[in-house]
């Protein structure tokens, strides 16, 4: 077990567009929408119908399989429409949210004389629970499994991240009633990884393993960590959280309020003044992109999320419920007159194929959504290893996936992988293949097989 | 833009019909496409596989440049008409716009029938199969002119790349999928089905088969020899090329195989920009060192006679293995195809070593036909999964072995 984790293997894709360190309050989004597919691989059963009143922390829906683990509203107001898609699918509800905010009164919960099950009880009944994720299968938890150890990256080297020492700024007390009572649901540690030099303010609390991480991205993401910390091996489960969720977690404990309010950083070459925003989970990203942001009519792509793992959102869209990140950057869909071999500065890579980034690595550019080229069957070996620092072949661990050898995906190591594990590789791919949808695909048929 | 927005209309207007792909294939070269990233990463780095490949063969274009100047200059030294260089690289004989018009004559039509031809069957299968052409035969159709003779007949070559392409690639599932090399599956057709255009010491010189012919029809004429240094050596001959000579190219050989200088330089041209695999190329030569010294030992320890008919190959000192025949070009060029090699960094260091290793093992102990890197290369190919399976495996091991030290 290893305090001071160094990665080599990745890659640190410097993009304009960083966000200033000013804290701003979003105004207030007159609408709330949750999307259940940001919970994946969950079936809703909905509660409050359409008309329903409701107030913040009150369950929206709960999951059919297992109907312990329910959805709570991040506001309080009316249920204005439930939108469905094929099927009958839910695919949004949205809440027209009331003008003074009422909070539904869990209780305060004295974790350091709580029962784990108690515990369990109060997190489920609140709606904090989907914030938990387990691996494998990088899904929300499940309640009934003991975990061997829970994991939180309190660094993010992602591209555009938000510097999360800023975002937890004065959340320490939040964050220690999270962890403590995190660390009853579990046998083993609560390991909490911190990047080098850091003032964050998981250095100052108690009951937990505390690990620094330096290198490239993936060094932040949870599941480089896990590999480097303690891996997972078959049969034993891991959860994750996000630090900015212990905070919402922290202070359900504290006040028995689900105030569902993170700091979101608004990122990316396409806006006009990068910054922090305080706002509510579920808010109209129109509510913060058009201030010194970009322009009405504007060619971009509004991401919720990070530029590699988050999901494409129109200007009337929400923030989803796990991202603290909204990045903006332009369209890429134009051609390139013989874009495919003259030398290029302007774009990131890890060749040197007439390809120039080597060149100056501090250089912040300025990409777009093209794809530069077409999709094609993998040719190129050897380059993904150069990005991906698990103790995992990714190539073939990703052909295994596409011909669905579940006995080969679990040699393999899949048990130990999320999907976000592999943006790296997808990105750098010459072939093009979308490594995270196929990496997706393979986590659901193990879990539908296996379990 | 008028043939911008020009193509892009056609290509919106034809959606969906069934010789789109041909249509795509010649849009995309002409312009990087609009495509825009859908449900994964938003972003994609700069490289695709059209600017890998157009790597790789930038780093074999010196090579084809040489190799048709060295064509006119065998030619010409054959009939008599020249003397051999003697300045080195740069030497005034060896560049002359005769030389290289000889040359460029003979191997222009070669390149264009393995690209006419084997681009015509990667349309066709694309069109079939309904997916975009995909850009593998980039390089292999530069690779095939480059290691065939000079002379070989155009309707040979085309029958080749039928054959190379169909059966070594296609019938696979196409780019990406197949087992061996196809530009070697198109050589050692060639090699098995046309032998005596292959081998001997007519063909590696410019009108040396031609001559033969007049001679046999009764023409007084002298006869022209081109026996490459590898077959002097099987032959138990001295070859009389000087040690720059063979660095630097100016011998009989296949077309673009003769010169391991530019080679060389294409090579560390290919390692310099992470295109081509450093491992393989590195433990390939490795492997051919360790072959050559064990002969060089086996002579000097007396073992062989000198009567042998391997003792002209196992006494050549072992560096010069190096720099003779095809073994740096197939090094460089063929056994570095990511495809066909291994896929496994650990992998690749065993492939190559033993591409390198069985290279020189064939060419001293084939007389008949002393060039190994070929059908080394091959079998590599078809051992590479195996190759890779085990080290895989190594990697699985590792992972049981932490589950078991967990449950005790």
């Amino acid at each position: 077990m290893s305090n001071d984790i160094r990665i080599k293997k990745g890659l640190d894709i410097k993009l304009k567009g960083e966000a200033e360190i000013t804290l701003e309050q979003a105004i207030i989004s007159n609408y709330c929408t949750i999307r259940p597919e940001d919970f994946h691989g969950i079936t809703p059963k909905l509660i409050a119908k359409e008309g329903t009143q409701v107030k913040a922390g009150q369950t929206l829906f709960f999951n059919k399989n297992n109907e312990a683990i329910k959805f709570a509203s991040p506001v309080s107001g009316k249920v204005i429409e439930v939108v469905r898609g094929p099927k009958r699918r839910i695919d949004a509800i949205k809440i027209e949210a009331d003008k003074s905010q009422a909070y539904f009164d869990f209780g305060k919960l004295d974790v350091h004389g709580a029962k784990p099950d108690t515990i369990k009880d109060y997190l489920l009944a609140s709606g904090c629970w989907p914030f938990i994720k387990q691996r494998p299968y990088d899904v929300i938890a499940n309640p009934n499994k003991s975990p061997k150890a829970i994991f939180v990256s309190g660094y993010a080297s992602a591209p555009l991240a938000a510097d999360l020492d800023f975002a937890l700024q004065g959340k320490t007390d939040e964050l220690q009633a999270a962890v403590t009572a995190l660390s009853k649901l579990t046998e083993g540690h609560v390991h909490v990884t911190v990047g080098k030099h850091t003032n964050s303010p998981f250095l100052e609390l108690s009951g937990i393993t505390l690990h620094t991480v330096s290198g490239p991205h993936p060094s932040g993401n949870v599941g480089t960590q896990i590999n480097k910390i303690d891996p997972i091996n078959k049969g034993e489960t891991v959860w994750t959280v996000n630090p900015q969720d212990l905070v919402i977690i922290g202070e359900l404990l504290l006040t028995g309020k689900f105030h569902a309010e993170r700091v979101v950083a608004l990122v990316g070459s396409s806006v006009e003044k990068p910054r922090y925003f305080k706002t509510l989970i579920g808010s109209e990203v129109s509510t913060m992109i058009y201030d010194k942001g970009i322009a009405k009519d504007a060619h971009v792509r509004i991401i919720s999320g990070n530029v590699l793992t988050g999901k494409q959102i129109d200007p009337d869209g929400a923030l989803d419920y796990y991202s603290n990140v909204i990045s903006v950057i332009p369209e890429g869909d134009d051609y390139e007159f013989f874009g495919w071999n003259k030398p290029i500065f302007n774009k990131v890579s890890t060749s040197r194929a007439l390809t120039f980034s080597w060149l100056n690595p501090s250089k912040k550019y300025d990409l777009n959504t093209n794809t530069n080229g077409e999709h094609r069957a993998f040719v190129v070996t050897g380059n993904y290893e150069e990005v991906f620092p698990f103790d995992i072949y990714p190539m073939q661990i990703l052909k295994a996936c596409m011909y669905e050898d579940l006995d080969e995906m679990e040699a393999l190591g899949m048990y130990e992988v999320a999907p976000e594990d592999f943006a790296l590789t997808e990105f750098i791919c010459v072939s093009k293949q979308p490594h995270q949808k196929i990496i997706r695909a393979g986590l659901d048929l193990m879990l539908k097989e296996i379990g | 833009m008028g043939l911008k927005s020009k193509l892009h209309n056609f290509k919106e207007k034809n959606r969906g019909k069934k010789w789109l792909p041909a249509f795509s294939a010649i849009h995309t070269f002409l312009f990087l496409p609009n495509d825009t990233t859908h449900g994964g990463t938003h972003i994609k780095a700069a490289d695709d596989l059209k600017r890998t490949m157009n790597t790789v063969i930038m780093a074999m274009i010196p090579c084809l440049i040489f190799g048709m100047f060295n064509a006119g200059y065998q030619h010409h030294l054959a009939l008599g008409e020249i003397q051999s260089v003697t300045q080195g690289f740069f030497s005034p004989e060896f560049w002359t716009m005769d030389n290289f018009l000889v040359g460029f004559w003979k191997i222009l039509p070669l390149v264009i029938v393995s690209y006419g031809v084997g681009l015509g069957i990667e349309f066709i299968f694309a069109i079939i199969k309904g997916h975009e052409v995909e850009e593998g035969y980039l390089v292999t159709g530069m690779l095939v002119p480059l290691i065939v003779p000079v002379d070989i007949p155009l309707w040979m070559l085309a029958v080749a790349v039928v054959f190379g392409v169909v059966i070594g690639k296609e019938i696979f599932g196409g780019t990406g999928m197949n087992i061996l090399n196809p530009a070697l599956t198109i050589r050692a057709f060639l090699f098995f089905a046309y032998p005596t255009w292959m081998s001997g010491d007519k063909v590696w010189v410019h009108g040396a088969v031609e001559r033969s012919k007049e001679i046999a029809a009764g023409a007084n004429l002298d006869a022209i020899s081109g026996e490459t240094i590898l077959g002097s050596l099987a032959q138990g001959q001295q070859p009389d090329y000087s040690i720059s000579e063979m660095f630097l190219g100016f011998i009989p050989g296949s077309v673009g195989e003769t010169s391991a200088l530019l080679i060389l330089l294409g090579g560390l041209f290919l390692i310099f920009t992470k295109i081509g695999s450093w491992r393989i190329m590195l433990s390939s030569v490795l492997g051919a060192i360790v072959m050559g010294l064990i002969f060089n030992v086996i002579v000097d320890a007396g073992i062989i006679s000198e009567g042998s008919k391997f003792f002209g190959l196992m006494n050549t000192t072992w560096w010069h293995h190096l720099i003779i025949g095809g073994f740096a070009f197939g090094t460089v060029f063929m056994a570095t195809d990511p495809v066909t090699a291994s896929q496994t960094n650990k992998g690749k260091w065993i492939y190559g070593f033993l591409v390198g290793f069985i290279s020189i093992l064939i060419r001293v102990f084939n007389p008949a036909y002393p060039e190994g890197v070929m059908l080394a290369i091959l079998l590599m190919n078809v051992f590479a999964p195996t190759i890779d399976h085990y080290v895989v495996r190594g990697n699985v091991r590792k992972r049981m072995k932490r589950l078991k030290v967990k449950t005790v």
